[in-house]
């Protein structure tokens, strides 16, 4: 890796990560996002991580990226599964178990129908 | 993200339910999405938005525009004046003079509440913690190489002056002003310290911007090095936070590895390396001199003060130790410029506080509020009002050295300055939410075994008087307390805070004071009648025995 020398090279390398992004959402790639902060884990993140992972090679959902990221301040909706299919807009599901992952996978990412049943807001602090 | 330009709010309590609030409520929802406004605005219930004899009440932010009795006919033209052509409707709006006092405050914040922005927690649970390149793509490092090649250290410093930021780990001192005193002291090398040993119970802010976004924090602290001419900086983390630990230290490696810190940032001759180190569990750690201590290798203990670690710190060195969430605002003031950020909160605290809220509400976990929100709009908004529709009973800010808010004070707007007024403070930001079944004795007798077991031996008044403080209150729970024992504990604790070497010992009793002035009655049926009001303390067991 050719390390950043000014901000103009910084600027070249978020374009590029940008480019990326518009790439894989253009080609209706699939992400699913679990938070993995501490609180997370603590209900449970990481066997919802293991359970996404399992399910997602299970339905050969080879374009489907599995990623991680912090908590996003909803302590008592976790574990929580955020799910960006191509270029529309997230859906947050809380409170998710293992057996949830299934139904998930299956009715929303693969049948386009988004499970309503563990859906919270995904803006459920509101800004004033 | 979602931008909110504005909310409603609308009144639910049971008059306004019988007024028909909840058809106003969907003719808000139908007439905003027939206007296309759905994505800019958000329509909320409230329990109680204290009006009487207007309800039901709607509430317009940002311009706290307050309109009553509304009826759904009301609804079409709020929605096209007020929120389509941002004009407020004056032959709608409720009697301002009738206004029930709870609500007083709307009239002096009117279009004083900005759009929120989100500061802090900008990119917290949006990016993944572990990829430099998903930091770079939310503007991450901009304001380093903004600071390191446009920038003077001065100019950086005059910058975060300017903005207003003032510390978040409690006390409130203006960041800048700090960073100058360091700079303009001699002496080298000089070093960064970052406090994230969050060891204030019921705090976990810090946490969860370290865990969700570790870049911030040492982008933070490179420009805090660069201000200071400091080469070498220290993250001192919580024992408890292993997982923070790991991605701060996975961070720091991505950093190097692209050039964001080490030898020669940015192509500049500036040089800045930082080593994360891990508490060992000791709630006095979290004081800045004891943090310094620690890390030097020593017992965690408090040093005497002055001098401030501003002029001799880490290894004897001017030393700047700040806050996680303080460091976790600089990259946004850089970059957006200090005015961008007084745009945000009241005039004299500005910018955006992250509370966690916890206890007896129905949402618990971490929100970012400008400064100057009230508890009553955290509870009911954030919290989503208390859990099981229990009424609130009292709020402790601030961690268990916090004070105690009473109900009746939860109108108070959350900034340092009116906290100070008020006599409370805003501390570490934890907010715990205690609902009418918690008993003061129990909870005071909690929080003093927390500080008893804490309390590190150094100074006298703080061993001795939270030890002391313990017995009483332990003994008042069982029924067994005489009424001599309020002057003894006002004289302890009161002690305590004068000649405590350090602010554990200063604050300790901070809630048992608290509890003694507002629920001074509750206490006395402990001893007197040998009743806890909430039936929680075990007196009628051990009465029976004895």
């Amino acid at each position: 890796m050719k390390k950043i020398q000014s901000l103009e090279d910084l600027k070249k390398f978020r374009e590029q990560i940008i480019e990326e992004k518009r790439r894989k959402a253009s080609a209706g790639k699939v992400e699913l996002i679990v938070t993995l902060g501490s609180c997370g884990i603590a209900a449970g993140a990481l066997d919802v991580l293991q359970a996404v992972k399992a399910q997602v090679k299970a339905d050969h959902l080879d374009g489907a990226v599995v990623s991680e990221t912090g908590c996003i301040g909803l302590c008592h909706h976790e574990p929580i599964l955020e799910v960006v299919i191509g270029d529309q807009p997230k859906v947050t599901y809380g409170r998710v178990t293992v057996d949830a992952v299934k139904r998930i996978v299956r009715e929303h990412v693969l049948d386009g129908k988004v499970v309503e049943d563990y859906v919270i807001d995904a803006t459920p602090f509101p800004t004033i | 993200m979602k931008i909110i330009r504005s909310m409603v709010l609308v009144s639910a309590d049971d008059e306004s339910l019988a007024r028909g609030a909840q058809d106003v409520f969907h003719a808000f929802l139908e007439e905003i999405d027939e206007f296309g406004l759905s994505d800019q605005i958000t329509v909320t219930t409230i329990r109680d938005a204290g009006m009487h004899g207007e309800k039901p009440t709607v509430i317009v932010y940002p311009d706290a525009a307050v309109y009553g009795p509304v009826t759904v006919e009301d609804v079409h033209t709020i929605v096209e004046e007020h929120l389509h052509k941002g004009n407020i409707v004056p032959g709608l709006l409720a009697m301002m003079r009738e206004m029930a006092p709870e609500i007083g405050w709307m009239r002096g914040r009117r279009g004083a509440l900005p759009v929120q922005k989100r500061i802090v927690l900008e990119r917290a649970g949006v990016v993944n913690p572990a990829s430099i390149e998903d930091y770079i793509l939310y503007d991450g490092y901009q304001a380093l190489g903004k600071a390191l090649t446009k920038m003077t250290p001065a100019e950086v410093i005059a910058e975060v002056e300017k903005s207003g930021l003032q510390g978040r780990g409690g006390a409130g001192f203006p960041t800048g002003r700090k960073w100058s005193f360091v700079a303009a002291t001699p002496g080298s090398p000089k070093y960064v310290i970052c406090n994230a040993d969050e060891s204030e119970p019921g705090t976990f802010k810090d946490r969860l911007i370290i865990e969700g976004d570790p870049f911030s924090i040492i982008e933070a602290m490179t420009i805090a090095g660069y201000a200071i001419n400091a080469h070498e900086g220290f993250i001192y983390i919580r024992g408890e936070y292993p997982l923070a630990y790991k991605r701060i230290e996975h961070a720091i490696a991505e950093a190097e590895k692209h050039g964001m810190l080490g030898e020669h940032i940015f192509g500049t001759d500036f040089s800045f390396h930082i080593h994360p180190h891990a508490g060992a569990g000791a709630y006095i750690c979290g004081e800045e001199t004891a943090l310094i201590e620690s890390l030097e290798g020593k017992r965690g203990m408090p040093r005497a003060r002055p001098p401030y670690p501003t002029t001799y710190g880490l290894y004897g060195k001017p030393t700047v130790v700040n806050n996680v969430e303080t460091l976790a605002s600089m990259p946004a003031i850089i970059r957006n410029g200090a005015m961008w950020y007084r745009e945000v909160g009241s005039p004299k605290s500005t910018g955006t506080k992250v509370y966690t809220i916890l206890g007896n509400v129905n949402f618990t976990g971490v929100i970012e509020a400008p400064m100057g929100i009230t508890l009553r709009e955290v509870i009911d908004i954030y919290g989503k009002g208390m859990k099981n529709d229990k009424a609130l009973k009292l709020v402790q800010t601030g961690g268990s050295s916090g004070t105690i808010v009473p109900a009746s004070l939860q109108d108070t707007p959350l900034d340092f300055d009116a906290f100070r007024n008020a006599g409370v403070s805003l501390g570490s930001g934890a907010l715990l939410v205690c609902d009418e079944d918690t008993c003061v004795v129990d909870l005071a007798k909690v929080i003093l075994r927390f500080f008893r077991n804490e309390c590190c031996g150094k100074c006298t008044p703080c061993r001795i008087g939270t030890l002391r403080l313990y017995e009483i209150i332990s003994q008042i729970s069982e029924g067994r307390g005489s009424l001599d024992d309020f002057d003894l504990m006002q004289k302890i604790s009161e002690a305590m805070s004068e000649v405590s070497n350090c602010g554990l010992g200063q604050t300790a009793a901070t809630a048992l004071r608290d509890i003694l002035k507002y629920f001074r009655a509750e206490v006395e049926a402990h001893i007197v009648d040998h009743v806890c009001p909430t039936g929680v303390c075990p007196i009628k067991e051990l009465a029976a025995v004895a």
